[in-house]
């Protein structure tokens, strides 16, 4: 205590002497000096490959050789592309059965919403697999589904080439991806759960109100942040989907299970078509746009 | 409490949700029981078509050994481990600054530069990776530890701030002011105050970023080459590549590989979910 009273006279003492600048103008400073370092690299290393791959996606670069300018041409090219139209179709797919996770994840919060003896491990290693590397999630169900000596073709009874027939490829790939994805939205809605007033449920229960009558009225309004969060996050997660891709079909076979962020990585790092693939991710960043414009309104709401 | 307490149900429902628990729990995890076990599995177990049976021999050592040994799974852990532990360190560190200043100081354009942390979260990493690579070739640390530290840490800066930034700003503005006109230094107000506060968010943070960094396949892939910096998810996938027929090693590698971000999130789970859900409450 004594220290700090002593350390608060010295800065006092210091401050007077310096004649300091303005109050307003020390705390622009200040603020601009805590700002600097993380703004700085955050410029750097996301502001700046935003604004460059947009620039870029106007020309034709093999990543060595100067570039050349081709106006929209990349754009033309990927309006003529079947793959593009592929990945396209997946990304839908993704997005529309990615959307599984909050309502399978809510269906498990109040599965597991209960106080017995153990429920947190039980939760926790329900949790557990959302902290898996997708790597190794891919690895786990490209192995499950493996039609020579899988569990799949234990359960079916025969094999089925899940990942090597270009019909069943992508939802075999997003059936594992919803498997850490819905714990995350069980999490999201246990929390939510846990925050509700409990005299609100005691009082409607009162009313008669019970079972899903009970949840649709009271509860699933009560749980709108955590609803508004599982379905941004889980819309992100469906359009960012690349590991699982790239370890359990690698877009294959034939580019039947490629979805545009892995098309444009195919394009950047195997073809050396930087300019065609930035294309690419411009198209995705468009789409993405939709989300982040969405979010940005919501801030500005909150902060006004 | 919503749904109805189980302490609340009939003895015999009761029974019935206690026994099913188990039950449910042990189908969830299959596929990871399923690698658990056959990491512990002998090859010649493998060999003889024993994929999913009890295994007759537990060769715990012999294949997590053969792992660590025979394949580089070693060399990219430590990677693993010099690539996360500063990403966190550093863009924590960075972020508590930034949060500080754009929730504790009024200026102009504090808005926007929000706005700008908050959408740089939501863009797809695809359209950072051209230039990026581009940017770690220029630096000459392509294929380095340093190169994926930076870009981490830099990615990571924008969610922590964003993070740290309305956790800040929860917090009593009158201690601040207390602090001030007491004479402390914008830097003591920062360290004295603030840091010691916001240090439950940090924890937090700190294990999610772990996560995030640790998982991350896409950068490793774009900014190394190689052995020399690939991290443990690199490694693991390589690995299935060259021993195509070891599952045990395969998997083996694999445990290895979730090892750390799963005994991280047992070792701190309240931590981590109080990180995950900030923002499902309220808001």
């Amino acid at each position: 205590m004594s220290t700090t009273m002593s350390d608060k006279a010295v800065s006092v003492s210091r401050a007077r002497r310096k004649a300091p600048a303005p109050l307003s103008r020390r705390r622009n400073r200040a603020a601009l000096l805590f700002l600097l370092p993380g703004g700085l690299l955050f410029a750097i290393y996301v502001i700046y490959p935003v604004i460059s791959s947009i620039v870029l996606s106007f020309y034709n670069w093999d990543g060595m050789t100067p570039r050349v300018f081709a106006g929209l041409d990349n754009y033309r090219e990927l309006l003529h592309s079947d793959t593009f139209y592929t990945a396209l179709k997946n990304n839908v797919i993704w997005l529309v059965l990615f959307l599984l996770a909050p309502p399978c994840g809510l269906a498990l919060a109040l599965y597991l919403n209960q106080s017995v003896r153990g429920i947190r491990l039980v939760k926790s290693l329900f949790f557990a697999p959302f902290v898996l590397p997708g790597v190794v999630v891919g690895l786990v169900f490209g192995w499950f589904y493996d039609p020579t000596f899988g569990l799949l073709k234990l359960i079916v009874g025969h094999g089925v080439p899940v990942l090597g027939d270009p019909r069943y490829v992508t939802y075999g790939i997003i059936f594992a991806a919803l498997w850490p994805q819905i714990p995350f939205c069980m999490i999201l809605y246990l929390t939510g759960l846990t925050g509700i007033n409990s005299e609100v449920i005691e009082a409607a229960r009162m009313e008669g109100a019970q079972g899903f009558k009970l949840l649709w009225h009271v509860i699933l309004p009560q749980l709108r942040p955590a609803t508004f969060m599982a379905v941004v996050l889980t819309v992100i997660g469906a359009l960012r989907s690349f590991d699982l891709i790239s370890v359990m079909s690698g877009g294959g076979p034939f580019d039947s299970s490629t979805v545009l962020a892995y098309f444009m990585y195919d394009q950047a790092i195997k073809y050396y078509r930087e300019g065609y693939s930035a294309a690419i991710a411009v198209v995705l960043f468009m789409i993405m746009l939709i989300f982040i414009v969405w979010q940005l309104r919501r801030l500005v709401r909150s902060e006004s | 409490m919503y749904p109805m307490p189980v302490a609340r149900w009939r003895p015999g429902s009761r029974l019935l949700y206690k026994l099913s628990l188990p039950c449910a729990l042990l189908l969830w995890l299959l596929p990871l029981l399923a690698v658990l076990v056959t990491s512990i599995r002998s090859s010649d177990e493998l060999s003889a078509g024993n994929y999913w049976g009890w295994p007759e021999h537990f060769s715990l050592v012999e294949n997590y050994g053969t792992a660590l040994t025979q394949t580089p799974m070693l060399h990219y852990f430590w990677n693993s481990i010099f690539i996360t532990v500063p990403s966190v360190a550093v863009s924590i560190f960075l972020a508590s600054m930034a949060g500080h200043a754009l929730a504790n100081y009024r200026f102009r354009g504090n808005l926007l530069l929000l706005a700008i942390f908050v959408a740089g979260n939501f863009v797809p990493v695809q359209i950072l990776m051209i230039p990026v690579r581009q940017l770690t070739l220029a630096l000459g640390l392509y294929n380095t530890v340093l190169g994926l530290v930076l870009f981490h840490t830099a990615f990571q800066t924008g969610f922590c701030t964003l993070f740290l930034r309305n956790f800040i700003r929860a917090l009593p503005y009158e201690l601040i002011e207390a602090a001030r006109v007491e004479g402390a230094s914008e830097w003591a107000v920062y360290t004295r105050i603030v840091l010691p506060l916001v240090r439950p968010a940090l924890a937090a943070l700190g294990i999610l970023v772990f996560t995030f960094v640790w998982n991350d396949y896409f950068w490793a892939l774009c900014l190394t080459q190689g052995d020399d910096a690939a991290p443990i998810t690199v490694g693991v996938a390589a690995l299935k590549g060259q021993w195509t027929t070891s599952w045990n090693l395969v998997s083996a590698g694999s445990v290895l590989a979730a090892l750390p971000s799963v005994a991280m999130f047992f070792a701190m789970q309240k931590h981590f979910v109080t990180g995950l859900t900030f923002g499902a409450t309220k808001g």
